[in-house]
């Protein structure tokens, strides 16, 4: 199957035959590093080979429409709790430049003691089971051939199956995975000794799959009270996980440290977060860095959160970024929307492409605070394990409460997280193993007697059994459905109407619900604006109305609201009527038209108004303007009186009048454009030329109903307009004669 | 427990070494915390090692969770549960996969429980 642009990726083809589909590689995979990139006029000094296909910042139509792709990996979290609908999201995140795909698991599931089978719908996450996985894998391996460029998929090994999800993970082709027995400890109320256990085995399969790792050290961040306190026992936590899976055999760069910046404004963040960030790079240059960004402080602002995340990236370009993970922006109010999945991913490849050869310019002070913050949090880090060695080791330290605690350490404010040695879920479920222990298969870590049975077998244990699933796919048992009322084909026929008629719906997260988000502006205080906006959005006929953001503007005058409600309707796109997009002619057709019959123009912008620059580069020669083609212009400036406009076209004899409305408010600029027009009648000239207007807040539809013929917005180039003149007089031409 | 900070009394055997020397420090206490538990972990096993065993012997998710539970209640967890049933299938000259489906449906236990002397000693 090959993905096409222009078609939807239909679920059914992914569903079908899957019990007999393998994943076409394992293991992790980097960027491919470009030196000196060349894109459009640019050289980029920090980017990697771009897509074959992919969506564009907006901006870049201003730059011929080139996409540079940083060289760091991006991450994008997906998990709506449907994974069928997830898919098109991974898709579209695809094209905006996401090539780490994290799928967050469902509430609960690190607590469930097994694999979860089928594909029953989640909450805050996907039940992560081998028929998600496999299907989750097998179209991304369709859409990395789409966009040209690998992509990870990645979840989670924690929780009291470590190890069977990831004999499952590396079965599927699964390429990264949260690894942290301490996650399991700490937040999980896992064990300890079950979960370190357990580690060592997942970490063991992991080896063989080689897949990349990220620890869960950013999740003490997460919890602490005062999150930028807890810096040295973040270097603690993140060694721990280091080394330890180092001595199972994990590679170094495989081992991705999930660091965040601890604080966010109005704290002076860059002032605690950096000196962390070079400390910490520091101590493990060897090993990978996967920036996460601050989801501590984060509000219903997606603007607030916006800017943060930037900042975090600053961080990570003035330090190092192996995986940069992207937040989207309204985690602070919902399960993430795919609209800002998309803006999450833009906004790193955009701060990213931005800052490109920052590091050539400036550079970080090798002594002042900036050192001396740093050493100093280092010290904490080796006093903290210090005092881990001296309390008995680690288990003993995390029952006396080492952990999460929100002093700075060496202080200690008494709330951390104690664990119970002898306790916590999975207690008394740790085996001695006996001196004819065995297991004949791959990748088993620890003590396995093969050579009881087959001195030979001890380097490769499952030989003993002709080759484990590891070596031998078909040997896997393949689960399709447990529950009847609870899967994807219960789903896909209650969303058919949205997924196979050319009814459409809006949707935030899955097919068919019908979600929107309105914005407004209520001259009311908060609460006043809350109650209204609920009230006028059940008026305009949306259901299950919720506010999700209210922002004071000024106590009194008024609060900014957004809001969603549900659409209880769908529109059919077979009965809506859609003008064609007007065909741009090549350059040498408008030049011969022109050279046939030659066009002369007036052109100005009106009002009182000094923009001369969108105007001058539809005008310039040196801009691919209409100049270029032939096209005789007489410009007349910036503040032009549209009588001005009316009468230098009589006097000159002109074909056309080109005019640039640009100020907006209060409707002016079409007020301007119906005042043209009946100018031009007024002096009789209205059927001998063509009005043309344009701006940045111009819509064509709106601007031809002010009676000109014809009005351009953003992004428009000479071209469109030269065009159009030609196409325009062969018309007036052709009417005359009828005349 | 509550503490003050002591950082200034508690570094002064830090504050002469030079990157290089603490960084070294730093991660010879991490080798010397985890070492013990590399240990324990090679010498232990859980109900958990011993699915993820039996998944990669070719048997699915609910059959090695009733596998499991079958050897963690005779006692044989010790052994491995790949064990058991790769030691019964060689005695009675079975197919791998035919052994655990009958110890699913609560057979050849008791063999299994004689071919390895009763279980953990």
């Amino acid at each position: 199957m090959q993905l096409k642009p222009n078609e939807k990726l239909d679920i059914k083809n992914i569903l079908e035959d899957l019990e007999n589909y393998r994943p076409k590689r394992r293991g992790w995979t980097w960027r491919t590093k470009k030196e000196n990139l060349e894109a459009g006029p640019f050289t980029y000094k920090n980017c990697s080979l771009p897509l074959a296909k992919s969506t564009p910042l907006p901006s870049a139509k201003y730059f011929n429409d080139i996409d540079p792709q940083p060289d760091c990996v991006i991450t994008t979290e997906i998990a709506s709790g449907r994974f069928e609908d997830d898919i098109r999201r991974m898709r579209m995140a695809a094209y905006h430049g996401a090539d780490h795909i994290m799928v967050i698991r469902t509430a609960g599931q690190s607590h469930f003691d097994g694999l979860i089978e089928g594909t029953p719908q989640g909450i805050g996450g996907i039940p992560i089971t081998r028929k998600q996985v496999r299907a989750q894998r097998k179209a991304l391996d369709y859409i990395e051939e789409e966009v040209g460029r690998p992509i990870n998929y990645h979840s989670y090994i924690s929780g009291v199956a470590g190890p069977e999800i990831a004999v499952m993970f590396a079965e599927e082709g699964v390429n990264g995975a949260h690894q942290d027995p301490q996650y399991n400890v700490l937040y999980r109320n896992i064990n300890m000794i079950r979960s370190f256990v357990d580690a060592a085995e997942a970490k063991n399969v992991m080896v063989w799959a080689d897949i990349a790792q990220i620890d869960g050290a950013h999740n003490a961040n997460a919890t602490a009270r005062e999150a930028w306190k807890v810096m040295p026992e973040l270097m603690v936590q993140h060694a721990i996980n280091s080394i330890f899976s180092v001595k199972i055999g994990m590679k170094k760069e495989n081992i991705c440290l999930s660091t965040v910046p601890p604080t966010a404004p109005p704290a002076p963040c860059m002032t605690l977060d950096l000196p962390y960030a070079v400390a910490l790079r520091d101590f493990f240059k060897e090993y990978k860095m996967r920036a996460q960004m601050n989801t501590k402080y984060m509000d219903s602002s997606t603007r607030e959160a916006t800017v943060t995340h930037t900042l975090n990236l600053l961080i990570s370009k003035l330090t190092s970024v192996d995986i940069q993970s992207t937040i989207t922006p309204d985690e602070g109010r919902n399960v993430p929307w795919h609209i800002y999945n998309m803006e999450a991913c833009d906004t790193a490849k955009q701060a990213l492409v931005g800052m490109d050869g920052l590091l050539e310019m400036v550079q970080l002070k090798e002594d002042g605070i900036l050192r001396e913050t740093a050493r100093e949090i280092k010290e904490r880090a080796v006093l903290f394990m210090e005092e881990i060695v001296e309390s008995g080791g680690y288990f003993q330290a995390v029952e006396d409460g080492f952990f999460v605690d929100s002093g700075n350490y060496p202080e200690r404010n008494g709330d951390g997280i104690a664990r119970k040695i002898q306790g916590g879920i999975g207690n008394s479920t740790v085996f001695e193993r006996d001196e004819d222990y065995l297991a004949p298969v791959t990748a088993h870590f620890g003590y396995n007697n093969v050579a009881q049975y087959d001195p030979s077998a001890v380097t490769n244990p499952s030989k003993l059994i002709d080759g484990c699933t590891l070596e031998k796919h078909e040997k896997i048992i393949y689960i399709d459905e447990l529950d009847e009322t609870d899967n994807v084909n219960v789903r896909l026929e209650e969303t058919k109407e949205t997924r196979e008629t050319t009814n459409i719906k809006p949707e935030v997260e899955w097919a068919g619900d019908g979600y929107v988000m309105m914005n407004m502006f209520l001259p009311a205080s908060r609460r006043v604006a809350e109650f209204a906006a609920i009230k006028m959005a059940k008026q305009m006929g949306l259901e299950d109305v919720e506010v999700i953001h209210k922002e004071e503007m000024h106590p009194s005058e008024g609060t900014r609201i957004e809001l969603k409600g549900k659409v209880a309707f769908t529109i059919d796109t077979d009965s809506l009527v859609i003008p064609p997009e007007p065909r741009i002619m090549s350059d040498d057709e408008i030049r011969s038209a022109i050279d046939e019959n030659p066009i002369k123009i007036v052109a100005g912008t009106v009002g009182e108004d000094e923009h001369s620059v969108g105007l001058r580069e539809i005008i310039d020669i040196k801009h691919g303007g209409i100049e270029k083609y032939g096209v005789e212009v007489n410009y007349l400036g910036t503040s032009v009186q549209l009588e001005k406009l009316i009468d230098s076209v009589i006097e000159l004899n002109a074909d056309a009048i080109l005019a640039s409305t640009i100020i907006s408010h209060d409707d002016l600029h079409y007020k301007s454009m119906k005042r043209l027009h009946e100018l031009a009648i007024e002096k009789g000239i209205r059927e001998d030329i063509i009005i043309i207007c344009g701006g940045t807040q111009v819509t064509p539809e709106i601007a031809v109903e002010q009676g000109i013929d014809a009005g351009f917005g953003r992004g428009t180039k000479g071209s469109h307009v030269a065009s159009f003149m030609v196409k325009k007089m062969k018309e007036m031409k052709a009417e005359k004669n009828e005349d | 427990m509550k503490r003050e900070s002591d950082f200034t009394k508690r570094r002064e055997h830090l504050k002469d070494l030079t990157d290089e020397q603490l960084e070294r420090k730093f991660w010879e206490l991490a080798g010397k915390i985890v070492d013990p538990l590399i240990d324990l972990a090679k010498k232990n096993t859980t109900p958990s090692i011993e699915r993820s065993v039996l998944l990669r012997m070719g048997f699915s998710s609910i059959e090695a969770k009733a596998i499991v539970e079958g050897v963690l209640d005779r006692g044989l967890i010790a052994k491995g549960a790949g064990h058991v049933v790769y030691k019964l299938a060689k005695h009675k000259e079975m197919d791998l996969r035919e052994v655990g489906l009958k110890l699913i449906d609560d057979q050849l236990w008791e063999e299994a429980i004689l071919l390895f002397e009763g279980g953990t000693k």
